[in-house]
């Protein structure tokens, strides 16, 4: 898996009040979260992706509240992976959950620049941007499991047909 | 080498003797949770993976008690799904008539219990570990999975102990030896961790101070809170539930990644300035900043003796022109026990306004969200840009007592100050 966009690029412990503001949780419409996304810190966030954009982000990207509407408005606008210093806990997990990779890499953070091209390799495990190439820290087991199957979802959706073949 | 209690608490789950830190496990959930808000999306998740039934409906909890009344029709119409979602599944315990917000109801409900291990899809599922439990925050797709079979995958993490000694002075509180915890630890300084809360001064709290404790672990990074049970935990549970229950802790030789001691009888009353709950400042160095709204609640600090110490420095006193008091209660129950103490009528008398049970303002969402020139110190948990309301808007956490001395004075002032 290759993912290749141009860099859109936020700071230092962008929180989820941050990514997706309460007022737009009221629906799973994704047209209106991708219009939320990022509403009070970039206007207009959604209109300047294209679909497969990397979003690029320093440490701590997700804190605070646990929605996981947050890394459904970033998908939803169009982004196809998110590489950052570190993220929360929960983020991480739910990102992955609803597969919008999240590859930590501080080295390619370092080097990226916004608005530049870069190339996220999941098979070499490397990122890839102005000329210079960072390798990220490969994913858990669990993680590895949920990535192949495309999401939390399809994987649940495996599981129980395992289960059901055996019942 | 001895094991934490999150190590014990994980291995038991995991039906294995032992577990080391950093390995990754899959662990049964005994009670799995979701809100209003996170619960209508795990439930489109469980149904579009195609589950048919939950893993065990008695061990399935919804409270959707956060954001209520509704405050619009989608609302309404997401909240109703889950309702019938419940009935269907035949999950009992569904909690959708003005209880109020789950951190605070179960707890109260007898429902959280030494040793348990609670996922629930809410970051601040952490409050749960001042009973000793190991409760678990997660997104809501991850809640589906939980619905659909019971367990998940954790990391067993490193543990940070953080010891609290001395005797406080008067009118600092266990809000203040928390966000003092969050200035030290910063706000990713416990990212992926458990916080073991301990110490005497730990120890003279009351279980209903210690939450306030326990629910801003998340503050921190941490993936939850921990505080070993006592004698007041053992008490607190006497009287809401006859479940047998079996404590867990820290053996005397586990190995701690670090410890933060912090002595309380050094601190003075503090306050988190915008628009971090990491930037933490003692209110004297802040006073004399005109405010307009002030709120005291939640699930950090709405509980009966928030209420309590809020009006210790209220009573007798006047709000302060141009200041909106807002007390929100967290739960009905606690509503009701106000009520009967006379506490809801004295916020009254001095023009506070009283929210339904819940959460209030808290997440910007209705009830008091603020403009771009609003200034509120609030006993809330967060304070990051737009979390109120307008980004604009500056948000300063505290304790009641500090929250109410800035009430009267209508600017951020210290209880000593303005307290009979």
């Amino acid at each position: 898996m290759i993912m290749k966009g141009r860099i859109h690029m936020v700071g230092d412990h962008i929180d989820t009040d941050q990514i997706i503001p309460a007022r737009f949780l009221g629906s799973l419409d994704l047209k209106v979260l991708a219009e939320g996304c990022f509403f009070n810190l970039i206007p207009q966030f959604a209109n300047g992706v294209k679909q497969g954009d990397i979003l690029v982000a320093g440490d701590n990207l997700g804190c605070g509240s646990s929605r996981e509407h947050a890394p459904i408005a970033i998908k939803a606008t169009g982004i196809s992976c998110v590489v950052a210093n570190s993220y929360s806990r929960i983020f991480y997990r739910s990102a992955i959950n609803i597969g919008l990779p999240a590859v930590v890499c501080p080295e390619a953070v370092a080097f990226a620049n916004n608005g530049n091209e870069m190339t996220v390799d999941f098979d070499r495990g490397v990122v890839e941007s102005g000329g210079k190439s960072a390798a990220f820290a490969p994913f858990g087991p669990s993680i590895l499991e949920i990535i192949a199957a495309g999401g939390l979802v399809p994987f649940m959706s495996q599981r129980l047909a395992n289960e059901g073949a055996r019942a | 080498m001895g094991l934490t209690a999150t190590q014990k608490i994980v291995a038991r789950h995991s039906g294995r003797d032992t577990v080391a830190v950093g390995e990754t496990v899959t662990v049964k959930v005994d009670l799995a949770m979701a809100n209003d808000m996170t619960a209508p999306l795990a439930v489109k998740q469980f149904l579009s993976a195609g589950a048919k039934r939950v893993f065990d409906p008695d061990r399935i909890c919804i409270v959707a008690g956060r954001h209520m009344p509704f405050r619009d029709e989608a609302f309404g119409k997401a909240v109703g799904g889950v309702g019938e979602f419940c009935r269907e599944q035949g999950i009992k315990n569904f909690y959708a008539n003005m209880e109020g917000m789950d951190h605070a109801l179960v707890p109260d409900l007898g429902y959280i219990r030494p040793g348990m291990l609670i996922c629930n899809a809410d970051s601040h599922t952490c409050t749960y570990g001042a009973m000793g439990a190991w409760g678990l925050p997660m997104g809501s797709t991850d809640m589906a999975y939980i619905f659909a079979f019971g367990e998940t995958w954790v990391r067993v993490p490193e543990t940070i102990r953080v010891r609290y000694s001395g005797k406080s002075s008067r009118y600092v509180t266990s809000k203040d030896y928390v966000l003092t915890t969050e200035r030290a630890l910063s706000v990713d300084g416990a990212r992926y961790k458990t916080i073991e809360f301990s110490g005497p001064a730990l120890d003279a709290l009351s279980v209903d101070e210690r939450f306030t404790i326990s629910n801003m672990g998340i503050e921190m990074g941490a993936k939850t809170s921990f505080m070993a049970p006592d004698a007041k935990t053992t008490e607190y549970l006497a009287s809401r539930t006859n479940v047998p229950w079996q404590a867990v802790e820290s053996d005397p030789d586990a190995e701690f990644e670090r410890t933060v001691d912090i002595d309380v009888s050094k601190l003075e009353p503090v306050i988190a300035k915008p628009h971090s709950p990491d930037n933490v400042v003692p209110v004297s160095e802040v006073k004399g900043i005109r405010v307009s709204q002030v709120c005291i609640g939640t699930c950090t600090n709405g509980r009966i003796i928030d209420l309590q110490q809020a009006l210790e420095v209220l009573r007798g006193q006047k709000v302060a022109k141009g200041v909106r008091l807002i007390i929100t209660p967290a739960t009905n129950i606690i509503m009701r026990e106000a009520e009967k103490l006379g506490l809801i009528d004295e916020f009254r008398a001095l023009g506070a306004t009283i929210n339904p049970p819940g959460c209030g303002p808290c997440a910007g969402w209705h009830q008091g969200v603020l403009g771009p020139e609003d200034v509120c110190v609030a006993t809330h948990n967060r304070n990051f840009p737009g979390r109120m309301g307008s980004p604009k808007a500056q948000v300063y956490l505290s304790s009641p007592y500090v929250a109410a001395a800035t009430a009267i004075a209508g600017v951020i002032a210290s209880p000593e100050v303005v307290a009979p």
